[in-house]
């Protein structure tokens, strides 16, 4: 094995762009490992810690680009590294060229701006998102390892510039009809929305949409809006003018539990609502004050979707979902018992925990509801187990499993060598900037694992949910269809699809 | 004339967005027929930490 290091001076890309041309460069013949990516400190850092050590990594500045190849043979690494512009120019020819370099220049050009999305590395983001909301400018902000403390202080800037701060760590809103960031393409509708997480805000549009209303606005508020430290300023600011907004007819909230101070702030700006509330609290344990009364609570993004549109969805008994049911438990082994979820979204694993444990089922997680059932290491599943893939330790230099499915195809595989294993449950994100093939991604996977388990008489039942809608991108009916046909049992939610599982579970 | 508020005019008139940072964001925006520059960031004064704030100060 041999490793070849080059740094090219001056040259700055995306990280989503830099990933595709690292992905290129990693299938190239002979190479094991690759890494392209900017001398940021955070990035310097990560090399470090996988021991590439060099001493011009010293001095390369952040606009300077790190290309590193392992290789069969330090041949094959020299030539990579010396062809490596071929690699960069295939993936720039489908880059437009813009010659505006900074958000000044964005604003001379579009003085009649609205909206500043901002997805650059996190340790520069809190400066163009304080420059923004200086300019009067709203800000979708993405990137995330921005500090709690710039947070506080842009939102409270956005505050007294009367502005919205969606962010930082806001994966989707969709403001006007226009999906921004990973969104669906849905019907617009009477139904406005808020929230911090991103593919919870996803799933509940398109439920929304597939009981056949429509979203007027969805609105991200970032992480950890909700928690005391922040106290909920963009979703308030969120709340005010959705009960403002003449297309909104009714306003949901789809959260994690918020702060215990923020939370009675909350319910104080749902009961001052000029119109009908709904709010979902994933995992919440005690009784919210004021539920019921001045709004309703669901228990899950599709009590919520339900409630918002007056439509019973997904998680409605149908005779299919039975005899599926009975086929997959006389198929399995009497030693496979287990339960594996592997998730692309963050909001899933959290939801599918909740509804296990109101079934009295102890899962496992690197991102747990409760501590006592932490995974002693992400990459080792005990029990039952459901697995954030999208937690930083999975994605710290390396693309989400919303965009690239390798590492959620390799663990499929590596769950599959386990003979306990009886239901592997997966969820797959549709709509705009997601990966444009989510299924094809897995199911070269998913044929290994289930062959695995057949060699030993079994068989592995594989339960996902697809979160989309027939406008995405992807292609929706496309992506079921090929699910099915590789016996994979599909649901339109991840509650209705993490409830059949419980069904399963059940002897 | 009436002042414009700012949150107000996002939801209620046609998106206009600068886009900093990933280019995909950006053409997403157009690919759905809104209006949308994209910037060519790169980190400012060569991510020169001093600089930048030098620079902030200028400003």
């Amino acid at each position: 094995m041999a490793t070849s290091l080059r740094i090219k001076k001056n040259q700055y890309y995306d990280s989503v762009f830099l990933m595709g041309v690292n992905k290129r460069l990693s299938e190239s013949e002979g190479v094991s490992q690759s890494m392209v990516v900017m001398a940021s400190e955070a990035n310097k850092q990560m090399l470090a810690d996988l021991g590439i050590q060099d001493p011009r990594l010293q001095t390369a500045q952040p606009n300077d680009l790190i290309v590193v190849v392992s290789a069969d043979s330090q041949k094959i690494a020299d030539q990579l590294l010396e062809q490596f512009d071929q690699f960069l120019e295939v993936s720039a020819a489908s880059k437009g060229q813009s010659s505006l370099h900074t958000l000044q220049d964005g604003l001379e050009s579009k003085p009649n701006a609205n909206l500043t999305v901002i997805s650059v590395p996190g340790e520069y983001a809190a400066r163009e998102a304080r420059l923004a909301v200086e300019k009067g400018l709203n800000v979708f902000l993405f990137s995330n390892n921005v500090s709690l403390d710039d947070e506080i202080v842009i939102k409270r800037l956005a505050k007294d510039r009367g502005v919205l701060v969606m962010g930082p760590d806001c994966g989707t809103s969709i403001i006007n009809g226009v999906g921004i960031g990973f969104a669906n393409r849905v019907r617009r509708g009477p139904v406005g929305v808020v929230g911090p997480s991103g593919t919870g805000l996803q799933e509940f549009t398109c439920l929304v949409h597939h009981l056949g209303s429509g979203i007027s606005h969805a609105i991200g508020t970032g992480s950890r809006d909700l928690s005391d430290a922040v106290g909920g300023v963009t979703t308030l600011a969120a709340l005010q003018v959705l009960d403002k907004d003449p297309m909104t007819e009714i306003i949901a909230v789809i959260s994690k539990p918020p702060g215990r101070k923020t939370l009675p702030v909350l319910t104080t700006a749902f009961a001052s609502c000029t119109k009908p509330v709904v709010a979902c609290f994933l995992g919440i344990r005690e009784d919210v004050s004021g539920a019921g009364e001045t709004f309703r609570l669901g228990r899950t993004i599709d009590e919520a979707a339900s409630m918002a549109t007056g439509k019973q969805g997904a998680l409605a008994e149908n005779i299919e979902a039975q005899n599926l049911l009975a086929k997959a438990r006389s198929s399995r082994h009497p030693k496979q018992q287990y339960l594996r979820g592997l998730f692309a979204g963050g909001t899933f694993c959290y939801q599918s925990q909740q509804i296990l444990q109101s079934h009295n089922t102890q899962v496992y997680s690197n991102s747990p509801l409760d501590d006592r059932f932490a995974l002693q290491h992400p990459d080792r599943s005990q029990k039952h187990t459901l697995v954030d893939m999208g937690d930083d330790f999975y994605t710290r230099g390396r693309p989400h499993p919303m965009i690239d499915g390798s590492q959620r195809a390799r663990r499929i595989i590596a769950e599959a060598e386990d003979p306990n294993v009886a239901i592997i449950l997966l969820d797959f994100i549709l709509g705009y900037n997601s990966s444009m093939d989510p299924v094809n991604d897995l199911l070269p996977a998913i044929h290994v694992a289930q062959q695995k388990a057949e060699s030993r008489g079994g068989k592995i039942t594989f339960v996902a949910s697809i979160t989309g809608t027939e406008l995405d991108p992807q292609g929706y009916k496309t992506q079921i269809m090929a699910l099915q046909a590789a016996d994979v049992i599909t649901f339109q939610s991840n509650a209705a699809a993490t409830e059949f599982c419980v069904k399963l579970l059940e002897n | 004339m009436e002042e414009r508020d700012p949150i107000q005019s996002l939801l209620t008139e046609p998106l206009v967005a600068i886009n900093l940072g990933l280019a995909g964001f950006g053409e997403a925006i157009q690919d759905q027929e809104a209006e949308v520059v994209l910037v060519d960031w790169s980190p400012p004064a060569g991510g020169d930490k001093e600089l930048m704030d030098l620079l902030d100060q200028l400003l």
